[in-house]
This record gives C-alpha cells, sequence and structure tokens, in this order.
C-alpha cells in the first residue's frame, strides 16, 4: 500500500481526481471491439550536475508528469497521453485512444485489486539526501583524484544524475498498483595525451539506491583512477587485426554481448510476430551445454530492476536459455495474451508519453566452473576483450554488433599487448553455440547501461563470468 | 491549453513575464525556451492498424546567470506557476556553480532581430484515419511478392511543432514546422533465413513524401535483394557507400567539429582550421535558410542569427560549429550552431549510381552499418556492415556479418568520389560515398 499511498498523493491528489475517476476514464474506453484499456500516471524528477575544466559550471533540473492512456482491441493499439492531469484530459484522451475501435460499446471497470508488489529499492527521493554543495564535492573529487593520478589526464569531465520517478498504474481487469523508483549514476570521463596522441576512458556506476552509495564506497576515487587506467592503456594500443578468430570476453559489461545476441531476439513481440531469429524455436539447442542465461527484475538496487513493471506485473526471473536450451521469451501483457501464456513482468515504457512493450531488465548469464586464467591460457592466438561501448542487433538476420573499447591480444595462453577499440560482429542464434568455457567469475555490470528500441530508452543492466568464444569475426584494420 | 492555442499569450506576456521574474529574483541573465510537439502516428501491419497514437509534447527549458554562474531548470508543465517554480529551480542550481567567465547569454548585436521566415510550416490535410489507408497501401504494394513472408508494418506521422525562444537581451522569436514521414519494413524468407530491411519518406510538406507505392516497391526491393546473404573473406577493397549510409559518414565529422568537442581537446579535428581534411575538389556547405529545409532555422538555440557558410572548402576546413560558450573558449565568434548544424550538403563528382559501381570495380557496397564503433576522440572506425560483393563493376551477391574499419581522416582523404544520387530524407543531403581501400573484416 504505501507506493500506492505515495503515487496518488504525488500524482492524483494535487489535481482533485481519485481513484473513481480512473474507473471513469477506463469505462470510456471498454467495451465494444476494446478488451482492454489502462491508464499510467507519472511524475519524474530529474537532476544532472557536471563538471568539465575543472569546474561544476552547469546543472539542470526537471519535473516532469504526464498520464497515458491506451485503448487495446485484439492485437491494436490506440493510445493518447496528456502532460496535464486532471479530469477533463484524461477523459479526452480516454476518447481519442478509443478510437481505435470498430465497435464502442460501454463495460464495467471491476472494483480495484490493488497489486503490490516486491520492495527492491527505498521510495524515498535519492535527490534530497545530500546537499547541493556536497554533490559538488563528489565531481571535484572525482576531478582532482583523475588529475593527481597521472600527469598524462589532459582532460575530466564528470557528472551526476538522480531520477526520482512515480507511476500509477490502473487496468481495465481492476489492477490498480504504483511503483516509485529511485535511480542514480555517477560517471567520470578522462582523456589523455602523450606524444601528441590522445585516448579516453570512462567508468560509470549507478543503480536503484541514493548517492550516499558514491561517498561510502569512494566512487569518486575509484571510477577517476579506473578512467585513466583504460585511457592510459590505450595509448600504447596497437592496430587490431581484422578477422575471425577466438574471443575471450572479460566478465561483467561485456555481457552487453547476450543482450544484443540473444536478448532482443527473445523479447515477446518480434517472437509473437515470428519477425526474431529465435522466434519458434523454443526447446531447440540455441548455446553450448552450460549455458544458462536468465533476464532478473528482481535484483536490489540494480539499475534493471523494478519492483512491478510499468503494466502493473510484479517483476520475475525468467529463465532464458538453460544448459544451452531456448526456454522462454520475454513478455509484456499485450504479446502474452496473444501469445497465450502470461507476462513475464517485462512490460516497459520510456514514459507516459510512449506505449509499453517487451523489454529486458538484467539480463546475465551464469557462471561456470573455469577459472578465468585456465579461459586465457587455454587460447593460442586470440582477442580478450574487457570493456565495452555500446551494441546493436538485427533481431530478423540475427546479426548483431558490440564494440570493444578495452581489448588486447592472447598469444601463447599469455595477454600480450594492448590493441585498439573494435566492433565485433556475429550471428546471434549461432554465437553461443560457440562458447567453449565458462568462468566463476559472474558479475553484473556496474550500472549504467541505457537500451534503446523503437525510439525508447530504458535503463537495464548485463553480466557475465569470463567466456571462451571460438570464433568472432574482430572488425580490425590489420589483415 | 497548449502554447499552439495560445502562442500570443505565451510569446507577449507569458515568456516576458517569466524574464522579468528572473531577474527580480537576482538573475542577471535569463533564456527561456519553449516547444509544442502535436500530431500522430498510426501504423499498419498486415494490412490492419496496429497502432494509432497522438501526440501532444509540451517543454520549457529556462537557463539563468547569476554574474557568470549558470544554472538551468526544465518543465512540460507550462501553467504560471510551474514556470515560476522552475525559474526558482534554476536559479538555486545557480547559486552553486562556479562563475565561468565564458558563459552568458550570446552577444546581444549577435541576436537575429529581423529573421527569415523559411516556410516551415506545412500542416497537412491528413488525419490517422486517412493516413492509415495510406499506410494500408504502402505495405500491400511492399508485400506483393511471394518471398516477402512478413511484415513490421508501414506507418504515415505527422508532427507541428511550435518553437519559441525569449532572452533577457529583449529578443524574442518563434516560428512553427511541421514533419511529415511514411516509412515500411517488410521481412523476406528463404531456405536460409529472414531478412528485413525499409525505407521512408521524410519531408515538411505531406504533399511532397514519396507516394505509398515508391515507398513500398523500395522497402520490397531492398528486403528481397538481401536474401541469400553471405560472409567474406577478410580484405582491403575500396567501398562504396549508398546516400543514406554515406550520411553517417559527414555526420561524423560535424560530430569531430563540435565547439565542445574542440575546446575538450576530445575530437582528431582539433587545431584543423586550414587544414586539408578532404580531397581537393570536396566542398561542405551548411545553410539554414533553405525554403521548407528539414534542417532550416531562423535563429539558433540561443536567438543568435544563422547564416550560410561553407563548413569545408576545396578540401580544408574552414571553421567548427561553434555555441556562444564553446566560441568564447576557443577565443572565437559563435556560428549560430547553439542547437547543431543546419540543412548539409556536400557536392558531387557528377557519377549517377551505376558509374560510381563501374569506379568502385572490385569492392564493397555497403547498404547498411550498425553499432557504435566511431572514436571521435582518435577517429578510430569500425562497424558491423552488410550489403554486396561487386566484381567488374556487376553486383555479385549481397553480404551480410562484416565489419568496416579504418581511420577517419584517411577515410575523408580516401574519397574517390560522390555520387548525384543525392537523398534529401534527412538534414544532410549528399549522393554515394566511393572510398579507398578499407579494412572488410568477415568469417
Amino acid at each position: 500500500m504505501e507506493h500506492l499511498d505515495i503515487a496518488k498523493a504525488r500524482l492524483l491528489n494535487p489535481t482533485g481526481m481519485d481513484e473513481d475517476h480512473l474507473h471513469d476514464a477506463l469505462g470510456i474506453m471498454l467495451g465494444g471491439s476494446i478488451d482492454a484499456a489502462d491508464l499510467y500516471f507519472q511524475g519524474t524528477t530529474r537532476e544532472a550536475w557536471s563538471l568539465d575544466n575543472g569546474i561544476v559550471k552547469d546543472a539542470s533540473f526537471s519535473i516532469e508528469q504526464g498520464v497515458g492512456v491506451r485503448a487495446i482491441s485484439g492485437d491494436k493499439c490506440g493510445f493518447a497521453y496528456s502532460d496535464d492531469i486532471v479530469a477533463s484530459a484524461l477523459m479526452e484522451s480516454a476518447q481519442v485512444a478509443k478510437s481505435i475501435a470498430k465497435t464502442s460499446g460501454s463495460g464495467k471497470v471491476p472494483a480495484w485489486q490493488v497489486k503490490t508488489g516486491r520492495s527492491l529499492y527505498a521510495p524515498e527521493s535519492p535527490l534530497d539526501v545530500i546537499s547541493e554543495t556536497e554533490k559538488m564535492d563528489l565531481l571535484k573529487q572525482a576531478d582532482a583524484a583523475a588529475r593527481a593520478q597521472d600527469s598524462r589526464v589532459k582532460e575530466v569531465m564528470v557528472s551526476l544524475v538522480g531520477t526520482h520517478d512515480t507511476v500509477l498504474i490502473a487496468i481495465s481487469d481492476g489492477t490498480l498498483a504504483a511503483d516509485v523508483r529511485p535511480l542514480v549514476r555517477f560517471n567520470v570521463s578522462v582523456i589523455v595525451e602523450q606524444n601528441g596522441r590522445r585516448e579516453q576512458g570512462s567508468m560509470g556506476g549507478g543503480g536503484r539506491y541514493d548517492y550516499h552509495k558514491f561517498i561510502a564506497e569512494g566512487c569518486a576515487e575509484t571510477f577517476a583512477l579506473e578512467a585513466v587506467r583504460q585511457a592510459v592503456v590505450n595509448l600504447d594500443a596497437q592496430e587490431c587485426p581484422a578477422g575471425n578468430m577466438t574471443v575471450v570476453l572479460g566478465p561483467g559489461w561485456p555481457g552487453v554481448l547476450l543482450h544484443e545476441a540473444i536478448g532482443h531476439g527473445l523479447e515477446g513481440d518480434f517472437n509473437r510476430k515470428n519477425t526474431s531469429a529465435f522466434s519458434g524455436r523454443i526447446g531447440e539447442r540455441v548455446a553450448s551445454p552450460g549455458v544458462t542465461v536468465v533476464d532478473d527484475g528482481t535484483l536490489d538496487q540494480r539499475r534493471g530492476s523494478l519492483n512491478i513493471d510499468d503494466e502493473g506485473v510484479q517483476t520475475q526471473c525468467t529463465t532464458l536459455i538453460e544448459d544451452g536450451i531456448l526456454k522462454g521469451y520475454m513478455h509484456d501483457r499485450l504479446n502474452a495474451r496473444l501469445s497465450n501464456t502470461v507476462s513475464t513482468g517485462n512490460g516497459r515504457r520510456e514514459s507516459y508519453a510512449h506505449l509499453p512493450m517487451p523489454r529486458m531488465t538484467n539480463t546475465y548469464m551464469l557462471a561456470g566452473n573455469h577459472q578465468p586464467d585456465d579461459i586465457i591460457s587455454s587460447v593460442d592466438k586470440g582477442f580478450y576483450a574487457v570493456n565495452f561501448g555500446g551494441g546493436q542487433v538485427d533481431i530478423t538476420s540475427g546479426k548483431f554488433v558490440f564494440s570493444a573499447s578495452e581489448a588486447y591480444m592472447i598469444e601463447n595462453g599469455k595477454i600480450t599487448y594492448p590493441v585498439k577499440g573494435a566492433t565485433l560482429i556475429g550471428d546471434g542464434p549461432d554465437v553461443l553455440t560457440r562458447v567453449s568455457m565458462i568462468g566463476n567469475d559472474l558479475s553484473l555490470d556496474s550500472g549504467v547501461g541505457t537500451c534503446g528500441k523503437e525510439g525508447q530508452s530504458v535503463p537495464v543492466g548485463v553480466g557475465q563470468p569470463t567466456l571462451r568464444v571460438d570464433g568472432i569475426t574482430v572488425g580490425g584494420t590489420q589483415a | 491549453m497548449t502554447i499552439q492555442s495560445s502562442t500570443k499569450e505565451i510569446l507577449e506576456q507569458q515568456l516576458p513575464e517569466a524574464l522579468n521574474y528572473a531577474k527580480a529574483q537576482g538573475a542577471d541573465q535569463a533564456e527561456i525556451m519553449a516547444s509544442n510537439d502535436k500530431g500522430f502516428s498510426v501504423t499498419a501491419r498486415l494490412g490492419e492498424v496496429e497502432t494509432c497514437e497522438y501526440h501532444n509534447q509540451r517543454s520549457l527549458a529556462v537557463t539563468v546567470y547569476r554574474g557568470k554562474a549558470k544554472g538551468s531548470a526544465s518543465t512540460n508543465d507550462i501553467k504560471p506557476e510551474a514556470i515560476l517554480r522552475t525559474i526558482d529551480a534554476a536559479l538555486n542550481i545557480a547559486k552553486f556553480t562556479a562563475e565561468d567567465d565564458c558563459s552568458g547569454l550570446a552577444d546581444p548585436e549577435l541576436m537575429a532581430n529581423d529573421y527569415p521566415q523559411l516556410e516551415m510550416d506545412h500542416p497537412w490535410d491528413m488525419d490517422a484515419e486517412r493516413g492509415l489507408e495510406k499506410a494500408i497501401a504502402c505495405e500491400a504494394v511492399a508485400r506483393d511478392h511471394k518471398d516477402i513472408v512478413n511484415s513490421e508494418g508501414a506507418s504515415i506521422s505527422s508532427i507541428r511543432s511550435h518553437i519559441a525562444y525569449a532572452n533577457s537581451h529583449g529578443f524574442l522569436g518563434d516560428y512553427h514546422t511541421t514533419r511529415h514521414s511514411l516509412s515500411c519494413s517488410v521481412v523476406a524468407a528463404d531456405e536460409q533465413g529472414m531478412q528485413r530491411d525499409y525505407w521512408y519518406s521524410l519531408n515538411r510538406q505531406g504533399d511532397l513524401l514519396d507516394s505509398p507505392q515508391l515507398v513500398g516497391e523500395r522497402a520490397r526491393e531492398r528486403t528481397l535483394r538481401r536474401l541469400a546473404s553471405r560472409s567474406l573473406k577478410t580484405c582491403q577493397v575500396p567501398v562504396l557507400l549508398e546516400p543514406n549510409i554515406a550520411r553517417s559518414i559527414v555526420g561524423h565529422f560535424l560530430s569531430a567539429i563540435r565547439g565542445a568537442a574542440i575546446y575538450r581537446n576530445a575530437s582528431f579535428l582539433t587545431d584543423s582550421i586550414d587544414k586539408k581534411i578532404f580531397p581537393e575538389w570536396f566542398n561542405i556547405k551548411e545553410d539554414p535558410h533553405v525554403i521548407a529545409g528539414l534542417a532550416s532555422t531562423p535563429f539558433d538555440n540561443e536567438g543568435v542569427k544563422t547564416h550560410a557558410r561553407n563548413l569545408v572548402e576545396s578540401g580544408s576546413l574552414m571553421g567548427y560549429l561553434l555555441s556562444s560558450y564553446s566560441a568564447r573558449k576557443l577565443d572565437m565568434q559563435t556560428t549560430g550552431n547553439a542547437g547543431g548544424t543546419h540543412n548539409i550538403t556536400i557536392n558531387n563528382t557528377g557519377q549517377d549510381f551505376p558509374a560510381l559501381l563501374k569506379e568502385l570495380n572490385t569492392g564493397l557496397l555497403v547498404t547498411e552499418l550498425i553499432g557504435h564503433g566511431v572514436n571521435i576522440v582518435t577517429g578510430d572506425y569500425s562497424r558491423g556492415a552488410s550489403g554486396f560483393w561487386v566484381e567488374n563493376g556487376e553486383i555479385q551477391y549481397p553480404v551480410q556479418e562484416i565489419t568496416i574499419a579504418g581511420q577517419l581522416e584517411d577515410m575523408f582523404n580516401n574519397i574517390i568520389a560522390v555520387g548525384n544520387d543525392v537523398d534529401t530524407n534527412g538534414s544532410v543531403h549528399c549522393g554515394s560515398i566511393l572510398m579507398d581501400n578499407m579494412m572488410v573484416a568477415g568469417g
């Protein structure tokens, strides 16, 4: 009840609305060929502080709110939204959303059933827990730590971002649910220069907690040192080879491999429509024995975690691949219903002004039993990548890419020299069948991932243990 | 209440009142940018409506300066009391941020006091229902082949925006723009698997969009030709980029000359004014005042008058993309690029696409690039690609699961020709680009 009380106080009470208005708006839509409808109220407070050239020269603060109204008829959706949370705008949006219907009627929305979600994070605003001066100090400490670490550091950029998001969801089946979501992120990136050559490095982290954690864990210092370390490694990076080779991926953030190679392809909308390279392949082998991949929205304080998804469904840990066999897809309510199954709590949306769709939460591979050192020493000649930028996938052909930002050559079982970043390209349904060794060092990323799909961005997490993959194409520049 | 329905009130009362409030509360300078986007997008899939979305989004962003200390705040609530709260939030931030000699509004003499009317507002006599008919027609054309087995749908979108900007120099300006589009994406399959591709048309005038027939045909043909794609052996060859892909190469150049990247030494093109970046015959022009242009703007995000100029002349870099802040950091003058670039065109060398294929002779034609492997600090470039293998000027077979890699500085230098097959579906207009000597990695 706590989340619902907070959400009502934040979103409904100031405008004089109550639960009856929600009933009315859903009632306007329901009936005839409209078989479901929902309302998504949202209020978001956000701040961003940034430092560059040695000073905190800018910061921004924003407050946004609105309500999204969706009417569903079979596989068809009508959608309208308003940034004014008042009864008249809500009813007007309901009329507009309903225009999708071929026939209209009148429906009755059952009495509210309040759905309580998990309690994975604290509902308090993460923005107000420290003073503005303390926020600025955090940025300045990171700047100072980076500059003190190495005289080749020429530029330091630091950012601190906090968001407090309150959502209230009302659905025509009587579901009434709410969530209050904190999200913070702290980032340090540096540019180093040596003999006219410049390189960058960056480190960030965050999650659904508040700024105290950055202070308690000394993140200003650790992030700054890690950013400098990466940049300095790249100063010595040589040209990267081109072609198909054995690749060892480090633990944690390189799990972006899973997100791109299989995650998107297992989202319920693509599979319901049969446009994914994984469509119709449940029960088939899509990975080597020992490979188990899950999407888990229930991890405490993680960036990709949610108490409930954006359709009021409690999040869960969904097994996608178990011991190499494809087990399941990630669903929202609409695609679950059309696929005769139930939502897996993966219905997410960027905001009230966007339609929900199946999205990942925290996607990772479970640990195996190899020592990471043994994995590296098993490779005669190969590519070892420990840090990555982003990736992208064509879910229909299954081809995916992800771009290394810190990588090394392995020769005769030893890490020899750093190479420049390169894009790796592979085939989603094939790549995990080439996994030949799985490390015992599962780790999740530090909390920096943002996933884009059809123009909508949502925070996500990834993770994996060290992996040996026998054959991915590495997009280097050397023959 | 929307901005559009109360343009006069917003402009002549709310914005000046808000600026006065900011000054009364302690701001030495202030600026406000307000916008409202309104319209619809409708998607048809497999011959029926799939989604119909109505958009109406507002935003209002305030920047204040206490002396040389800056604070920013924004909201989507434009009720007068919410605007004042937003100003208070910006002023509060400016109590903490550091003074910076380079910060502040653009200089008053640069304001676009007599800004041109660029005919960017063309409301389309089109509603969701008739838009849906067009989308259905477009998708039907695209699906009209036995190997097209599925569809991601066809969409029509129509958005009208109102943008208003005011600052404490007394500048006050606003304009309306429209943006209409038609797009379609379908899936083909053979025994080797599925392929999808798409096509689209984008214009400020709805009646100038390509027809549903044309967009559908191109989506269909682009998808079908990818069937039976294979990989390539790793090789070093010349590469021809289709116009819609070639645009991204110009985009990387524009990212590398952004003032914020230059003053931070975060670009491989730092200290490059007057240096030769491209071949001798190569020119890049920016013109903010193209009538009905997709990236036209009468003034930039600081109220600065925009003007046409050459970014690259005879292969040499003529200037950066500067706001007043990055200009002051570099001891230069703003170029009216606060908020981005405006209508970029590159000159072509006269060949049509078939002539460029002949000139490519043996190499790779790229029709799609994916991923983010572009490092503006170092110029290192490595992206996933698909396209066609070409021998003796003839397309041989489709290829996929390959990468192209190089160094942007070399790639710019290695441009051999630019086609006259200019794609106008965006803010950068260019033809196909033929580039020598890129590393192609394959299986």
